[in-house]
């Protein structure tokens, strides 16, 4: 590939690119305590839930699908897990329980999807609720969960370090190396472009698109159930709320401020990363200079349409680069 | 004389199968005309609860007792669930308006949002009682907790604990939920109240969570990476706040940060002080509220007055609890109160 500084402003990733590395340079220079060590694994660490989830969002996306539903199954599966502890069954048992409920939900979504042959977006969206309004009738009463007192396995995640890096920055790193190998080596990550570019030549030349599918939304859901655990361990609680909260928009906002576009077919590892690293950086600066929740919002509402505009007037859409499905 | 005394044999005979009668009949004793009344009144009644959300262990507690006190006196009481939604919660509350149930327990999202829907159903006939977060417009009742008292009692924890001299610095972190709800706005009052009068005290950060646990960790974490010497913290809500807690263990600064929390006094909230996340936990107490809830449903569904004629409000008692005091007495669960 050719890394001309030229050529690399003409991509969305590019202009988000030179976006973090403005934003990182004016913090590290105006905020004296922004560049150190300390901060810095604190900024990777606020990032590495939303990061892991996006990874998820990501591999749907580049399939041309979307996963409403993660927080969903995230909150549902984990809460399920800490009740299932209080009442008495042995932690290896609760997870994997939580894990085979996560799994049951995602296969259950991909077969709609992919039997069905309903719009990622609708199911998703419809799933969600059934997912949560099932949890909240049938699993766990109140939206708080606790995670139980003396649970060491919790306080490993939440508390442990490997050579100084919390252990959530280590398990976030591990995911994005396998999703990351997966996309890039492996025929069926392969099958994932090849869906999202042409989802009718995907299948006739012969990928299995609907099993595909159906093992596309299993692992979304079973990614989001990790991501549940370091939030409970991280927090030592999980709070179903966030199933009504903005986290799916930030989720989006990650993937497509990265340069995934929502139509399909193309998108790495190193664009969740990248759009990461710029919602972290600029959520971290702006706690620091202690800026109020409103111009934070505001903020963050610009840089999302500022990326949006600046890569419309580099990359003009006309007939031949615009694409069924285009968002 | 022969007459005479069957009549007096009569008479006697009278006596003692009719005096045994009487007496029995006033073992029966006394109808009381106000108990009659108060449970003629109350039965057929009709009470909505239009809470933020249900399944959080503040308006689960209050359903709970609202509904068991419905079922004694005979009253219909439902919930209109709009699940944290601010625009669903308006369109339940015209459609109760609609309606026209004899009151409805109102639970706002915030001080503005529901306020003119408020007067409107007063002035339709419909009676509103508030519940722990008001609205700009007074009604029929308020009862709940006083956030600015909650915000000085706060305020006023943090600093006798960094205070001139007292802890490793006079820096104190606030960390609040959404900006417009009354809880936030109020307890903020509170204090700054307190604070002003404390000019050594530096708030060395202001930031909304959301309520989110999770950005409540980060947020801490990114302070304590700012001011490792960190004297204070003050949360506005327990649910939120064991983030916060969560991050001051992980750096390892339970005894530095004095961390005081405010919240319903669900046994999950007190479980977070005996473990020490909690230094201070300020109650509002939910089964009390409760209580003064049913006392007030009854007196407003039994009052002859018009819906807005009089109005009354009632801030309950606050409950501090420490390590010292998380006992059942002060720490509920919803299992004991249904």
């Amino acid at each position: 590939m050719n890394w001309s500084l030229g050529k690399m402003l003409k991509t969305q990733e590019g202009v988000v690119l030179a976006l973090t590395a403005g934003t990182l340079v004016l913090f590290a220079i105006f905020l004296p305590s922004f560049l150190t060590a300390g901060n810095l694994i604190s900024l990777v660490r606020s990032m590495s839930i939303l990061g892991l989830l996006s990874l998820a969002m990501a591999m749907v996306v580049i399939s041309r699908g979307v996963d409403i539903s993660v927080i969903a199954t995230m909150v549902v599966s984990v809460s399920w897990v800490l009740v299932l502890q209080r009442n008495g069954v042995p932690l290896g048992a609760t997870l994997v329980l939580g894990g085979l409920l996560a799994a049951l939900v995602g296969a259950l979504i991909g077969a709609v999807i992919a039997y069905g042959e309903i719009p990622p977006i609708f199911a998703t969206l419809a799933a969600g609720s059934v997912v949560y309004g099932a949890g909240r009738t049938w699993l766990f009463k109140l939206e708080m969960q606790n995670v139980p007192p003396d649970s060491s396995f919790f306080t490993a995640i939440g508390n442990g370090q490997i050579f100084g890096i919390p252990v959530i920055i280590v398990v976030f790193a591990g995911f994005c190396v396998l999703v990351h190998l997966f996309l890039t080596r492996t025929r069926l990550g392969w099958a994932l472009y090849a869906m999202g570019n042409n989802p009718a030549a995907a299948r006739n030349s012969g990928f299995a698109i609907r099993p595909l599918t159906v093992g596309l939304y299993t692992a979304s859901s079973l990614i989001a159930f990790v991501a549940g655990l370091l939030i409970a361990a991280s927090t030592n609680s999980i709070n179903a709320r966030l199933y009504n909260s903005t986290m799916i928009y930030d989720i989006l906002l990650i993937v497509v401020l990265g340069g995934i576009g929502l139509n399909g077919g193309h998108g790495r590892v190193r664009n969740v990363l990248l759009g990461a690293a710029l919602v972290g950086i600029l959520l971290n600066g702006m706690t620091i200079l202690n800026v109020n929740f409103t111009t934070q919002n505001l903020v963050k509402g610009v840089v999302l349409l500022s990326a949006i505009v600046i890569d419309a007037i580099l990359n003009p859409r006309d007939e031949q680069t615009s694409q069924q499905g285009d968002l | 004389m022969k007459s005479t005394l069957k009549y007096v044999l009569a008479m006697g005979l009278a006596l003692q199968v009719c005096v045994p009668m009487a007496m029995a009949q006033g073992t029966k004793g006394l109808e009381n005309p106000r108990s009659t009344k108060f449970h003629s009144d109350l039965s057929g009644k009709t009470v909505a609860f239009l809470p933020l959300s249900m399944g959080f262990d503040l308006t689960e507690g209050w359903a709970a007792q609202m509904r068991k006190q419905a079922d004694r006196l005979g009253y219909s009481f439902e919930i209109r669930d709009p699940a944290w939604s601010t625009d669903a919660g308006t369109r339940a509350l015209q459609s109760l308006i609609g309606e026209a149930p004899d009151l409805i327990v109102v639970h706002n999202p915030d001080i503005q949002s529901y306020a003119r829907l408020l007067k409107q159903a007063q002035s339709k006939g419909v009676k509103i009682l508030q519940i722990n977060l008001e609205s700009n417009t007074t009604t029929d009742s308020y009862v709940g907790a006083d956030w600015t008292e909650i915000g000085e009692q706060a305020a006023n924890a943090v600093v006798a604990q960094c205070s001139e001299g007292k802890g490793p610095s006079n820096k104190v972190a606030i960390d609040t939920g959404v900006p417009t709800a009354a809880s936030d706005v109020f307890q903020l009052d509170g204090i700054y109240r307190v604070l002003d009068k404390h000019p050594e005290i530096e708030v060395v950060s202001q930031q909304a969570t959301e309520y989110n646990a999770e950005k409540a960790r980060s947020i801490m974490d990114t302070v304590l990476q700012q001011h490792p010497d960190l004297c204070g913290s003050i949360g506005i809500w327990d649910n939120q706040d064991t983030g916060t807690a969560s991050a001051i263990k992980q750096a390892g600064k339970q005894d530095q940060v004095f961390l005081v929390t405010s919240g319903g006094g669900n046994a999950v909230g007190c479980e977070n002080v005996s473990n020490g996340m909690f230094d201070l936990y300020i109650s509002y107490n939910v089964p009390l509220q409760g209580d003064i809830l049913n006392a007030e449903i009854a007196r407003l569904l039994q009052s002859d007055a018009k819906a807005g004629d009089n109005k009354a409000v009632y801030f309950n008692p606050l409950t501090l609890i420490d390590k010292s005091n998380v006992n059942p007495r002060n720490c509920w669960t919803l299992d004991a109160l249904k």
